[in-house]
């Protein structure tokens, strides 16, 4: 192939809005409408590892367009942390996409063609905000991810699904423009840059109260990393088709956030101005208590997509506090993190997804003795469990094993406790489900006249994303690479 | 003819005006008007290009050199509003024959266009004079033909509604006026850079901070400043929708322009921030606009309302960038001048494609129209949202010029108000966009269809001037920032 890598990182932002046009166009064949999706995803993800192969080879890949506000405009580079989240976003759409045909198509969802436009048009944003070069850039993409998932979340058209969006596109959009906005416009303003720059962009002569002021404003603007008190939209999003969820609140969405509070920290702040700052101790805290409450209204949910929803909110958690930590192991693990996470969680929305789809049931307390007729979901659902929870043979092992050296290495044992505890809260609350599941014990076990496992194509994807946590855990090297690569950017290094 | 030019934007279309009475019908008026919109929109890129290499034009009126004769003034200040009024005129009218065939009686339709025409005029004449007595002379011409332009909307709260803007818009006038002549008593002169030089002398009489405050109150009563701002809703609300987007997108505009006019050029900067409490009350009214207007929009049952609501809420922002004093701060409100201009125009012109199939702009008969006139409707959507201020639309660029303006001046509290403010802004605009999408249609309403193209067209042509200018900011914001720079005096 001849195509420059420059071309290649324009063509993952612009092949999907293209691809949503065609998907428009074609609307009325699903069959054709469903190739164009699928042969978009697999492309951008084919594009994706090239760009991963040049990065690996040391080539610096960066393109600008034009400027939006004088001294402002979209520029695009590659780094490592934002290779990690294109990897996994690109890669995750494929399977979300062969996971969708099946369940939209069981489940005769209305207004497919909607669907498959803005799930494209997301993609999209996700890209841009992965590969963004600036802040302001990041932005962007950021409040056109928010705009196009709405219609994804608000889907049903039903007045629980109108309040449910009404809670997303509040919280989301309000956020982001009183507190993201400000601390933008507040940092272009004193450091004169809003590019993305190892070791920070602001400069030893800045006044920390107002570095400090504008960290919080960050953390608490980027609400899709939900950092309470911020969090309600997750959970009220949870209204959406269960592939929205699986690759939105999972994948892009969430993950969105939480990269973004990685991109700050590392790149605005710099690991070091972070260490300084009165506010940053503050923020761990909150993130901490997060992770904990949030841990405990998850044992409380019997809807099992509300109660994946608290899951992850405290499992973004981790990851800020990765970020924050400031420290190498705090930021590999974060980094980690979100690609642990999001092939644990997307498992176990793609299986909540199937038992929907297969069984009709969406509260837990109805999956007792499911597994005898779904195994390979309950299987599949037990093994991202373990990847969330954080035990080998899966994943998650490596990401919070990093994560807790973070707190060690900054003698951080409050928060250490709170991340151990917090991970024994999740088997409580995972493990159960699949526990019964297979061995329903004395209880009224499920009516099990009728079910079968889910549609082939949704059982595919659930079987790869499975593997995934497993072949992480064997196999974590290019990613604990890539997340090495972050603070080994000249200028970054926190020695 | 290059040499003209100044007086040939303002003549054309008065000449234009008692033509139309000879055309009879409303169609070949409509081309007529269409077209002395076109030729002025295209004296207006002529002029502003003469502006930007040579710098302000002085016209005088039949060879007679100021202060004696009557001046035309021509400065980029000047030639950025005669862009603003011209094409939105222009894009406006495209839209005006399909929308008034609905809303206004045949027999009344040619008197629309002259009516339609003199207030053009009239807005034109104000921006381009540099002759005080001249600028009341216009903004009679533009008020009371809006005045009548109002009244011939079908609703019969129309004409109370005129009634009131003409009673209100009367009184701020004759402050106007009043403002104008104690200056004139002063210094003798009613030339506006003679009036520059000659009022320092006499600044510190009682007769000229009357005049002063006179022509602010006046000025502020045009341009709806909280709380003077009472006629507006009514009068956007009940105007035939043609009236309400050329209004919207201009009136309050060339009100603005007075404003900034007459503190910046005829009194100085100064005087103007330091006579009175200008700086604070503007501040605090602007703010309290935002927040009051935007509240009171939520609330509204009749979406011509809510977004004449929300108009005065961006009058706010324009007085609060104002308010700030610096060039930052009058370059935000000039950008937001035009911005705004492009979206309320976008709004109302699609609201009209609503009042054309449906026959009302009640929220409650937006049921369903998401699925019905699935492009209006995405107009709307894309208007609102350049409203809140989403990146990509000029709503953006606004926000963001004004807040750093605040910042710079190390008005944080007022840059997290601006902020703040336009968190309103999703929830009023939001509410049209559940109803549309969410409900489902009222019984009845099943053969209702997409709006026509020729509504269509000019709605889609601003909602893309919506997002190209907030995607290529080069021209707006240049022109803005020359413009408040050659205000503030500093060479460019």
């Amino acid at each position: 192939m001849s195509i420059s890598l420059e071309t290649m990182l324009q063509l993952c932002i612009i092949l999907p809005l293209l691809a949503a046009v065609g998907i428009a166009v074609t609307g009325r064949n699903p069959n054709l409408r469903e190739g164009i999706s699928l042969t978009t995803s697999l492309v951008v993800f084919y594009l994706v590892i090239e760009l991963y192969l040049g990065l690996k080879g040391g080539e610096i890949i960066a393109v600008q367009w034009w400027e939006i506000i004088p001294g402002l405009g979209f520029s695009f580079t590659i780094e490592p942390l934002g290779m990690i989240f294109a990897l996994i976003a690109s890669f995750l759409w494929l399977i979300t996409t062969v996971y969708s045909i099946g369940y939209m198509r069981a489940h005769n969802e209305k207004n497919q063609t909607r669907f498959y436009i803005c799930f494209a048009i997301a993609i999209s944003g996700v890209m841009g905000i992965a590969f963004s070069g600036n802040l302001f850039t990041l932005f962007i993409f950021y409040e056109a991810l928010t705009l196009s998932t709405y219609p994804l979340v608000t889907h049903a058209g039903t007045e629980k699904a109108k309040k449910g969006g009404r809670v997303y596109l509040g919280i989301l959009l309000s956020t982001s423009i009183a507190f993201f906005l400000l601390a933008i416009i507040a940092t272009w303003f004193v450091a004169g840059t809003l590019e993305f720059t190892p070791g920070g962009v602001f400069d030893a002569s800045v006044n920390t109260t107002v570095a400090a002021i504008i960290l919080v404003l960050f953390v608490f603007g980027i609400s899709k990393a939900a950092i309470m008190p911020f969090h309600r939209w997750l959970p009220a999003a949870m209204v959406a088709p269960t592939p929205v969820s699986a690759l939105l609140h999972a994948v892009a969405v969430v993950k969105a956030g939480v990269f973004t509070v990685l991109k700050v920290c590392i790149f605005i702040f710099g690991i070091d101005l972070l260490q300084e700052l009165p506010s940053t101790q503050f923020l761990l805290y909150l993130a901490g208590a997060t992770v904990l409450l949030a841990s405990l209204v998850a044992m409380r949910q019997d809807n099992l997509k509300a109660r994946l929803a608290y899951s992850t909110v405290s499992q973004l958690g981790y990851i800020t506090i990765g970020a924050l930590l400031a420290s190498s192991a705090g930021i590999i693990g974060g980094s980690m993190h979100i690609a642990m996470h999001a092939f644990g969680k997307i498992t176990l929305f793609f299986c909540a997804g199937a038992i929907l789809v297969a069984a009709h049931k969406s509260n837990i307390s109805d999956m007792r003795g499911i597994g005898r007729q779904m195994p390979i979901t309950m299987a599949a659902f037990f093994i991202a469990s373990l990847s969330i929870i954080g035990v080998p043979p899966t994943g998650g092992t490596w990401s919070k094993w990093f994560l807790l050296m973070g707190t060690l290495e900054t003698a951080q044992w409050g928060l250490m406790v709170v991340l151990m505890i917090s991970s024994l809260l999740s088997i409580a609350y995972l493990l159960p489900i699949p526990y019964r599941a297979f061995f329903p014990g004395k209880g009224q076990a499920v009516d099990q006249a009728g079910i079968k496992e889910a549609p082939t194509a949704s059982l595919i994807a659930i079987c790869i994303t499975a593997t995934g946590c497993l072949i992480l855990f064997v196999y974590p090297q290019p990613l604990y690479e890539l997340a090495a690569a972050i603070l080994e950017i000249p200028g970054t290094a926190h020695e | 003819m290059l040499a003209h030019l100044p007086v040939l934007q303002v003549l054309l279309p008065l000449m234009a005006a008692p033509l139309c009475l000879f055309l009879r019908r409303p169609y070949l008026v409509w081309i007529f008007t269409l077209i002395v919109s076109g030729l002025a929109f295209l004296i207006s890129i002529s002029l502003l290009q003469q502006v930007m290499v040579s710098g302000t034009l002085v016209y005088e009126m039949g060879g007679w050199s100021g202060p004696w004769g009557i001046e035309y003034r021509i400065d980029k200040l000047s030639a950025f509003l005669l862009l603003i009024i011209t094409a939105m005129s222009t894009v406006i009218l495209l839209a005006a024959q399909t929308s008034i065939q609905k809303e206004i009686p045949e027999n009344r339709q040619i008197y629309f266009y002259i009516l339609y025409l003199f207030s053009f005029t009239g807005m034109l004449g104000i921006v381009s004079t540099g002759d005080v007595f001249n600028v009341f002379v216009f903004l009679e011409i533009s008020s009371l033909s809006a005045y009548a332009l109002i009244a011939l909307g079908k609703d019969r709260r129309a004409l109370w509604a005129a009634y009131q803007y003409l009673i209100m818009g009367t009184i701020g006038a004759t402050f106007i006026l009043i403002g104008i002549g104690l200056m004139y008593q002063m210094t003798g002169t009613l030339n506006m850079d003679d009036l520059a030089r000659r009022l320092p002398e006499v600044a510190q009489t009682r007769t000229v901070f009357a005049a002063f405050a006179f022509f602010i109150v006046g000025v502020c009563l045009k341009l709806a400043l909280f709380p003077l701002h009472l006629w507006l809703p009514n009068a956007y609300a009940y105007a035939p929708s043609i009236v309400t987007a050329f209004l919207a997108a201009t009136a309050t505009k060339v009100a603005v322009y007075l404003l900034i006019r007459f503190t910046f050029s005829v009194f100085d900067l100064s005087f103007s921030f330091t006579a009175l409490p200008l700086q604070t009350l503007f501040v605090i009214l602007g703010l309290i606009g935002i927040f009051v207007a935007s509240t009171a929009a939520i609330y509204q049952k009749n979406v011509k309302h809510l977004f004449a609501y929300s108009s005065i809420a961006q009058v706010g922002y324009m007085i609060v960038g104002y308010s700030i004093g610096t060039t930052m701060g009058l370059m935000a409100t000039l950008l937001h001048l035009f911005n705004h201009a492009l979206m309320k125009s976008a709004l109302f012109l699609a609201l009209g494609a609503v009042m054309y199939r449906i026959g009302s702009v009640q929220l409650s008969s937006f049921h369903g129209l998401g699925r019905q006139m699935p492009f209006t409707m995405a107009a709307i959507v894309a208007g609102g949202l350049s409203l809140i201020g989403v990146p990509l639309t000029v709503g953006f660029v606004s926000k963001w010029y004004l807040v750093l303006a605040a910042i710079e001046n190390g008005w944080w509290p007022v840059a997290v108000l601006i902020l703040l403010g336009s968190l309103l802004a999703i929830i009023y605009v939001w509410r049209i966009v559940e109803v549309a999408y969410f409900k489902e249609p009222v019984a009845g309403t099943d053969g209702v269809r997409e709006a026509p193209m020729a509504l269509l067209m000019p709605v889609w042509l601003l909602v893309g001037a919506n997002i190209y200018f907030g995607v290529d900011t080069r021209f707006s914001v240049d022109m803005a920032q020359a413009a408040a720079r050659s205000l503030f005096g500093v060479s460019p």
